[in-house]
């Protein structure tokens, strides 16, 4: 019959701190979780199977990212959360309420004042340093997979360091475009052996892969966890004589004034007129008040 | 001028606010209590309550409450509060044999030991709006015989095992792993499959399915036998050193006969597919039956005929709906930084085609 009673204070809406674990997850599942994040690390662009947990959002909403966080977060570490670059869209705002209320952590919105910053779509601008962690959201982490659908042949390929299929791809477009034409979530070679998709970053921000900080992968829905260990090499993938091309939009950013950011275009009217403005906010709020 | 997408935190406080105010409805109509849910939408709850894999009757009910009657909204609250509890342990297998029977039936003998019940079944009803129910408060006669039965209701498939006329299961391993503690991984052996599938999307088992009976991985199904019932729950308590009975769950079993030509070294024999579900869910335990036998094809020597429901990477992976729909509804969140950059590219590669276009025009 009716008893809910002893299991009431664990459920969603009215939940708070105490109700749960630090940052939501059991000890049990965090240590599954370091255990992949740890053999990560170990093999650069590995993915490593984990027993991903539902999460209390949706799969394709950042559930691998936000096992990864809880995973990573201790009591004194200071959150940043962004989504497509800026602090303030809906579902960063819902991922940092989160883990203000699950872990009470501190967060911040500037890049360097974050220990952890969890990511959906983009690097952050300001360049990172040792002992930050940036976590990813990743959709579909089998790089080869829009190739080859099957996982067990993909992981065979993989095994075997069989990318010729990857190349062949990119020659293609080539010959059919004039250029590559992968715009965002573009392959690259990680330490010299397993190719890895970068989560959807526009490729604007591949060469900001090679980093000082500790770069580490979830996909909660195909439950897996690949890491790039700080200062490890990360080269996209091309040819000599099409070499790898980081373009962005050939405009200054309409706020700041920055030529060298990623921009978002902003469709102003209905009669063609647009403005580009910085995909990260807070650089180009950090711009702002120091031209100020 | 430009104004950025500030204030999503107050968005998502107003947008909770009126969901809570939408999902209540009109306050002049009386609001829905967990227990009438529970008793006058059973099916509902027996749906959620498989596909969240959670069997706790009053939890389904108050999720279908909160989830304003979306069955997957639902089984999404079920599985992740389902996720935070511990697993403490594992109960012996249930004895279907053993069920205390509501429904049974059998499509291949006309009448056998235990005989045929037909049980609380939609089947023989006229789909004709019952205009009545619409008025409330009417006595609803009781029904004769409505008690489960008592009477020994063996296998079916025990009766053909008795012959060899359909193949032997091999014992399993003690205990099979657990998807919800361990990655799925490929080659998924049956249990996995099993538990893949009996938590898996209704409609999808069932387009799967169906799809086996229209010719793709035909494996001819005969419905051996498809019962529902309770059956009792027994746990090995570490501090008595025996079993107790913990409680009861209501399941629904589906045992399928299917056709198999023999090979060279065995002579033919019939085949299984098996079907365990949750609470009143037959829809769903018999088309799992049928996926069940189609992705046996490897382990029955079978040919792969390249038809979906013999894919197991395709079938299990695409079978749960809460990983479904969250990654499907995804797409609706913003992707505007992917999105200028394919806008960048397409620009560029029309340019220099037009380029190259005038520049031909020109020659």
């Amino acid at each position: 019959m009716w008893n809910l009673a002893p299991r009431r204070r664990n459920r969603g809406n009215d939940m708070t701190a105490s109700d749960y674990n630090f940052a939501y997850l059991d000890e049990q599942t965090k240590r599954m979780i370091r255990r992949a994040i740890l053999k990560g690390v170990a093999i650069p662009g590995y993915q490593v199977p984990f027993a991903s947990r539902e999460m209390p959002m949706p799969y394709g909403w950042g559930t691998g990212g936000v096992q990864v966080s809880a995973a990573c977060l201790t009591p004194e570490d200071t959150l940043k959360v962004i989504d497509q670059g800026a602090d303030d869209t809906t579902n960063a705002v819902s991922i940092r309420k989160f883990f203000e209320k699950t872990a009470g952590v501190a967060v911040t919105e500037k890049t360097a004042e974050a220990t952890i910053i969890q990511t959906r779509h983009r690097i952050p601008e300001t360049s990172l340093t040792e002992g930050q962690i940036l976590v990813y959201q990743v959709p579909i982490p089998e790089p080869l997979r829009f190739l080859e659908p099957s996982e067990v042949e993909t992981r065979k390929m993989h095994a075997l360091q069989d990318y010729g299929l990857m190349h062949v791809k990119l020659y293609e477009d080539i010959s059919r475009h004039g250029e590559i034409a992968t715009a965002y979530a573009y392959p690259v070679k990680v330490e010299g052996r397993y190719v890895m998709d970068p989560s959807p970053i526009p490729k604007f921000d591949n060469p900001k892969l090679e980093s000082a900080a500790l770069q580490l992968f979830g996909a909660g829905r195909e439950q897996r966890i690949y890491a790039v260990p700080p200062h490890t090499k990360v080269v996209s993938l091309d040819f000599e004589d099409y070499p790898f091309d980081p373009s962005k939009a050939p405009h200054p950013c309409a706020l700041c004034g920055a030529e060298d950011t990623y921009l978002d275009e902003v469709i102003t009217d209905d009669q063609g007129g647009r403005m580009f403005v910085c995909s990260d906010t807070d650089y180009c709020a950090g711009r702002r008040e120091d031209a100020a | 001028m430009y104004v950025a997408v500030k204030g999503g935190e107050r968005a998502i406080d107003n947008a909770h606010a009126w969901l809570a105010e939408e999902r209540r409805g009109d306050t002049e109509v009386a609001e829905l209590s967990i227990a009438q849910i529970r008793e006058q939408l059973a099916l509902a709850v027996n749906r959620v309550m498989a596909e969240g894999s959670l069997y706790d009757p009053d939890l389904a009910a108050l999720a279908i409450k909160q989830a304003r009657g979306d069955l997957i909204e639902a089984v999404f609250l079920i599985r992740a509060y389902r996720t935070t509890l511990p697993r403490f342990g594992a109960s012996h297998p249930v004895d279907t044999g053993a069920m205390s029977c509501d429904r049974r039936i059998s499509a291949t003998f006309k009448d056998l030991p235990g005989g045929q019940v037909l049980g609380p079944t939609f089947d023989y009803t006229h789909r004709l709006l019952d205009f009545a129910l619409a008025a409330e408060g009417l006595d609803v006669p009781e029904a004769e015989g409505g008690a489960p039965s008592d009477t020994q209701m063996p296998h079916v498939t025990g009766f053909l095992a008795r012959e060899d006329l359909i193949q032997p299961e091999p014992e399993g391993a003690d205990t099979p792993r657990d998807l919800t503690r361990e990655p799925l991984d490929f080659p998924a052996d049956r249990p996995l499959r099993l538990q893949a599938l009996t938590r898996g999307d209704e409609g999808f088992i069932l387009s799967m399915a169906y799809s086996t009976q229209r010719g793709y991985g035909r494996n001819h199904p005969f419905v051996g036998e498809l019962r529902i019932g309770t059956v009792t729950v027994e746990m090995d308590i570490p501090e008595l050193g025996f079993a107790i009975e913990i409680g009861e769950v209501v399941l629904t079993e589906c045992e399928t006969v299917n056709q198999f030509t023999g090979s060279k070294t065995e002579p033919p024999q019939f085949t299984r597919g098996y079907g365990l579900v949750f609470g009143q869910t037959e829809r769903k335990a018999i088309s799992m039956a049928l996926v069940d036998r189609a992705l046996r094809w490897e382990e029955l020597g079978e040919d792969n005929v390249g038809a979906p429901a013999q894919d197991a990477e395709f079938v299990l992976y695409h079978a749960d709906n809460v990983q479904a729909t969250g990654f499907l509804e995804h797409i609706k969140l913003p992707h505007y930084v992917d999105f200028q950059s394919e806008l960048e590219l397409i620009r560029r590669i029309r340019a220099e085609a037009m380029a190259g276009q005038a520049q031909e025009a020109a020659e």
